[in-house]
């Protein structure tokens, strides 16, 4: 199980990371940690003509509190997120993701950039960035823009880049008075993939509700944030079913898209029971 | 596509190396087929089983999930190098005074990735070690003793 050929450019500066993408276009994908891409390399999912490494890039491995919340360099490595003395303070949700996330060595390695990029359906931070309404920030040669979370997950491994274009940062806010928020994730093993998880952002009432794992890629539910509102003790099947309203389900054969439904039902309502304990 | 290779240079176990590789060999490969250190394993290939683990620049990561050529300039420690250094001692006379290992492939994953625990946390749970060896599969011992012996060497 080996990657297909390709041709390997390291890249010393965002300009770098920039003209390849410009001379390559869709052939080209960046190598950030290459904790998800490199698996799909050798299994032969993904066979870029080019690699484009921005390991070196160190000008986006960063995390600055800033504008009310914090901004996230696409380098940050996970592992970086948990030594970080503000994580806990400044990124309740995101501290209470990252040991959901794959495996220390993993860890270690893998990027936010990477993961956000990617949009695997299974993987947290999707969500969590929908969750707490996060953005981000995508430049090419040409310009630079900032997209909503909202706005940036479009489907299976799909995203709003453009060829041309890479994902310099994240940026989430900071958490406002009276805010909690909780995670919860059913999976195999801890740190397999997600088989359906929830995150959730709640104050006064008012809830936002993403779900990962389910579905073609991460997504917000309205109707599981409405039922949350006027019955936060609403039972696990009756997620389920205001689930079912946003969330076109998606199966495999172990586990086929009636299960993932009943499972996503199963992750808000335990992750409500976290949310109801943390006070 | 014709095969592309480059000249890599890093720190292998404390000394200088070097070869040429086709940059799409990974790290793991590159190490026992190119350096004959076959003490980290081929396992799975995608990540999962940890049978792969090594040092980079201080963490343990995934030798099948980085290419060869991305470790330019950086210091790698396999588990020959860690063991010969004698940083594993304590580990590994923990893991055999309680059986922690039968056949062996995921031993080096294993005793790597326990250190780094022990380094973060001197002090671990069974539940906390549990979890930091969550990414690394043993087919032998249903994980028990394992976890017994990164306690026991913990207790020191």
């Amino acid at each position: 199980m080996k990657p297909a050929p390709f041709a390997y450019r390291r890249a010393e500066s965002l300009d770098e990371v920039f003209t390849t993408l410009r001379e390559f276009g869709a052939e080209a994908q960046i190598l950030a940690g290459g904790q998800s891409l490199v698996p799909m390399l050798n299994m032969r999912v993904a066979r870029p003509a080019v690699l484009v490494d921005i390991n070196r890039i160190a000008e986006i491995d960063y995390l600055r509190s800033e504008h009310g919340g914090v901004e996230l360099g696409a380098l940050t490595r996970w592992r970086s997120l948990e030594d970080w003395p503000e994580t806990g303070s400044a990124l309740p949700l995101v501290a209470a993701a990252l040991p959901l996330i794959a495996h220390p060595a993993i860890r270690n390695r893998g990027t936010i950039g990477g993961s956000l990029a990617l949009a695997d359906p299974a993987a947290e931070l999707p969500a969590v960035s929908l969750a707490l309404g996060g953005e981000v920030v995508l430049a090419s040669a040409a310009a630079r823009r900032t997209v909503k979370a909202e706005d940036f997950f479009q489907g299976l491994y799909q995203t709003a880049l453009t060829p041309e274009e890479a994902l310099l940062a994240l940026r989430l806010p900071a958490p406002r008075p009276g805010e909690r928020c909780a995670v919860y994730e059913v999976s195999r093993r801890h740190g397999d993939f997600a088989l359906a998880g929830a995150a959730i952002v709640a104050r006064d009432g008012v809830y936002r509700i993403a779900l990962f794992g389910v579905a073609d890629r991460a997504t917000l539910s309205p109707a599981a944030a409405s039922l949350a509102a006027a019955d936060p003790a609403a039972p696990a099947a009756a997620f389920s079913d205001a689930l079912a309203q946003d969330i076109d389900f998606l199966g495999d054969r172990e586990h086929p898209a009636p299960v993932r439904r009943h499972l996503a039902g199963v992750a808000v309502r335990r992750a409500l029971d976290r949310l109801a304990a943390a006070g | 596509m014709s095969e592309e290779f480059r000249e890599i240079r890093f720190t292998l176990n404390g000394a200088a190396a070097a070869a040429r590789v086709p940059v799409r060999r990974s790290l793991v490969d590159a190490l026992r087929q190119d350096f004959g250190h076959t003490g980290s394993h081929v396992g799975c290939e995608h990540g999962a089983c940890g049978a792969c683990s090594l040092v980079l620049d201080g963490a343990v990561v995934r030798g099948c999930l980085l290419l060869a050529v991305a470790a330019e300039g950086a210091a790698i420690e396999t588990i020959e190098g860690a063991s010969d250094c004698g940083r594993l001692a304590r580990l590994q006379q923990a893991f055999y005074e309680r059986a922690a290992l039968q056949c062996g492939f995921c031993t080096p994953g294993m005793l790597l990735t326990a250190a780094e625990l022990l380094e973060r946390n001197p002090h671990p749970s069974r539940d906390e070690i549990r979890r930091y060896l969550c990414g690394n599969y043993c087919r032998c011992t249903g994980y028990e003793a394992i976890v017994d012996a990164v306690e026991a060497a913990a207790r020191g």
